[in-house]
């Protein structure tokens, strides 16, 4: 690959085909993983290494390799492929047991979308669990310092006579059998916008919306800043208040550098449909463990989808439709 | 060049480095104050953030809090440059020089508490251009990091000009300093709009998302700003010799005035807008003055302040508690009082409950926040401290540089230095 002497700027419009057709596309072009070097940033970097070194003289040499580090989005191939072997090299170290990372990328002619049936959601919380397993999240430690159990789907359980209400909707709801007479069920994990307001919000280009529609997070740029979390209308960023509590024995070695790496305290992290498996042709854990069959999954620019069988066939609800989110997961009533 | 510049700072230093008692106190408290904060800075540092009580439903707490307000205190603290050159206040220097040293410190608090409030206070540098990649100009934080930087250094480089010059005996290059300073004017009106789009900016938080937020915050910053700085006035004029008027400070006193009345105007159409439309958007401000679903809420706080705000109102506006300087000071203090609370807590904890799901977490800073808090406001007091203890006999000309004798010393016998033991 030829050294790129014009340095991209961050305005500069998405030069991959899968970006052109979206309508309404990030502005900032979401440059998708494994682009091509910045020169630039780099004769910066080794210009500024003093000036790191002052400043990482505080934190140890982990502030320094945070400075030597790019961003995911920047690094070419070569400099993914070195990073990923640096970070299973990290979590060999951390688990003591191999953890597989890849970077499998996008396809083309693919944009994923989601849609969930609200009429036959029972509340059972299966997806929750195996979303947890699957990725990677914080498990409780009750015992320990660091309590931070996260959850990236949260179910709302609601009235039927109120409808959809979520000044009234219980999260908590912890009765011996679900569903509740009179009661529905709406999970809530990332929406997928494509008006993104959380990538909009972020102030360092940490999260970005991929062109096969998910919006990742470089879990090694975020600041923890929090404000895409402040952004976000359908509060479903999750931050590591302390040391996440990933046991070694309840560890998915399988990831995706984009979704459920391991991650450390002090970043964000949230749904990305299953990355690690959507980009591999399988479902996702919570399509994959959903009793009743309410949750589907697929291509949306494939006619022939089960998601577009669903958007063309069934009356649809968006989650506040109001702020133009745009999102990509849809809910809808089979019955 | 040099040799002059290094004199200036070895008579800066040596004038920080003595004074009486009270000083020595002082200064020794706000160290003190410092390291305590530095104590619940590390044991945050060690454990992450869940050592504060923020958590995913209300992810910013009392150090954004603090951080929204100090931005409005630097705001208004040049902005008194503009009448105090209208109404010729005498030593427009002076109120010009203090009010940009109170806005040095005030955003030197403000850097502070968003670097405590970072996750990964490691990583800042990707804030910056070149060494990171900031979103510019989509993210308002990143607006916000470029416009609280870019005021710091203006208003450093016109106060150290102004001093290094006076120091040598020199009158400051107009040329420069002038320009300099009408910039500082629509900077520090721009530090805090920029901050309430911050929050303006945000769809999804209709407590915020509010065209008024920004002059809400102007009118707001216009009363605890010249609260503080009547204040200091009053103090540098006991201590540090500093000739000011009581016609100037009653005068600031009346436009004080003019201020809180548009930001209670303010707040009752805020609160007209809500109640009158009655949507579920109201929760917030519920949340705010009375509690909602079964959950106290900030009504303490709320109700306080706008008391205080009130109270603060007639002390200003009626010509005989605004010429007591009894009665002007509770003023000050109430007003201080009651924007400390609304632009804190009152503002960004009601935005975020309840949250974008309707659920309720009550939010209340831990130990260690208040620790942390403690030790950046004596940052901040520290900085302003050691600044103005040389500033000021600057300004006045009694410290300046003497060719024969020692390097620097004190021409006049008056102030605080006078009297160190």
């Amino acid at each position: 690959m030829a050294m790129n002497a014009e340095p991209k700027m961050p305005t500069e419009g998405c030069s991959h085909g899968g970006c052109d057709a979206t309508p309404g596309s990030d502005p900032t072009g979401d440059k998708p993983l494994g682009g091509v070097k910045l020169s630039r940033r780099e004769f910066a970097k080794s210009t500024a290494l003093i000036a790191a070194a002052i400043t990482a003289a505080g934190c140890g040499t982990s502030a320094l390799e945070t400075f030597k580090q790019t961003r995911l989005r920047e690094m070419s191939h070569d400099e993914l492929k070195a990073f990923l072997v640096k970070l299973e090299k990290r979590y060999e170290a951390r688990f003591g047991t191999h953890v597989d990372v890849r970077a499998t990328p996008h396809a083309e002619g693919v944009k994923f979308a989601y849609a969930l049936d609200l009429s036959r959601c029972i509340g059972c919380r299966r997806c929750v669990h195996a979303c947890v397993k699957e990725n990677n999240q914080s498990r409780p430690n009750p015992e320990g310092t660091h309590n931070n159990p996260i959850q990236w789907i949260k179910v709302l359980e609601m009235d039927k006579e109120k409808g959809i209400d979520l000044n009234e909707a219980e999260p908590y709801y912890n009765p011996a059998e679900v569903p509740r007479e009179g009661k529905f069920y709406m999970p809530v994990a990332c929406q997928q916008c494509e008006n993104s307001a959380c990538t909009k919000a972020c102030p360092v280009q940490a999260t970005w919306k991929e062109p096969d529609g998910m919006v990742v997070i470089d879990y090694d740029w975020c600041i923890g800043c929090r404000y895409c979390m402040i952004a976000c209308p359908y509060g479903t960023r999750r931050f590591n208040w302390g040391e996440p509590h990933l046991p070694k024995d309840q560890l998915n070695t399988n990831t995706h550098v984009l979704g459920n790496r391991p991650r450390e305290k002090g970043v964000v992290e949230k749904c990305t449909f299953c990355i690690q498996r959507v980009r591999e042709g399988r479902y996702p854990a919570c399509v994959e463990i959903c009793p009743v069959g309410a949750r589907k999954f697929g291509n949306l620019m494939d006619p022939k989808s089960e998601i577009r069988a669903v958007l063309e066939t069934k009356r649809v609800y968006i989650l506040k439709e109001d702020l133009n989110t745009q999102p990509k997961f849809f809910y809808f009533f089979g019955v | 060049m040099l040799h002059k510049l290094f004199q200036f700072l070895g008579g800066a230093f040596k004038h920080v480095i003595t004074g009486n008692r009270t000083y020595y106190a002082w200064v020794a408290f706000l160290l003190l104050l410092m390291g305590y904060g530095a104590m619940g800075y590390a044991h945050q540092f060690q454990e992450g953030l869940i050592a504060t009580a923020m958590r995913d439903q209300v992810m910013w707490g009392f150090y954004i809090g603090n951080f929204t307000f100090l931005v409005g205190v630097a705001a208004a603290a040049v902005v008194l440059v503009i009448p105090a050159y209208i109404y010729h206040w005498g030593p427009i220097y002076e109120i010009a020089i203090i009010g940009e040293l109170l806005a040095i410190s005030a955003i030197i608090m403000c850097l502070g508490f968003v670097s405590v409030d970072i996750g990964r206070p490691d990583r800042f540098l990707h804030l910056m251009p070149i060494f990171g990649s900031p979103n510019f100009p989509r993210s308002m934080l990143s607006w916000d990091v470029l416009v609280l930087n870019l005021y710091l250094v203006l208003n450093t480089v016109i106060v150290s000009h102004m001093l290094y010059k006076q120091f040598h005996g020199q009158q400051p290059n107009k040329k420069i300093v002038v320009p300099l300073v009408l910039l500082s004017i629509p900077a520090a009106v721009s530090i805090h709009s920029v901050t309430a789009f911050l929050y303006g900016g945000i769809p999804g938080r209709p407590f915020w998302n509010d065209a008024i937020l920004a002059p809400r915050f102007l009118a707001s910053a216009f009363c605890s700003g010249p609260a503080i700085i009547l204040i200091l006035l009053q103090i540098l004029r006991k201590t540090a010799g500093l000739q000011i008027k009581d016609a100037a400070i009653w005068k600031i006193a009346e436009l004080m005035a003019y201020a809180i009345f548009i930001n209670l105007f303010f707040l009752g159409c805020e609160v007209f807008k809500e109640y009158y439309s009655n949507t579920h958007h109201l929760s917030h401000m519920e949340y705010l003055f009375f509690g909602y679903h079964g959950s106290p809420g900030l009504g303490m706080f709320a109700w306080t302040s706008v008391i205080a705000n009130v109270i603060a109102l007639v002390l200003f506006l009626v010509p005989a508690t605004r010429t007591n300087f009894f009665t002007l000071n509770i003023g000050c203090v109430l007003l201080y009082i009651g924007v400390y609370i609304e632009k804190g807590i009152g503002l960004v904890i009601p935005g975020l409950t309840p949250d974008t799901l309707g659920e309720i977490y009550e939010y209340v800073p831990t130990k260690h926040e208040v620790q942390v808090a403690a030790g950046i406001f004596g940052m901040g007091f520290l900085a302003f401290t050691l600044m103005i203890k040389v500033a000021i006999p600057v300004a006045l000309g009694k410290l300046q540089y003497k060719a024969k004798g020692t390097s620097a010393g004190d021409a006049d016998a008056e102030g605080p230095a006078a009297h160190a033991a």
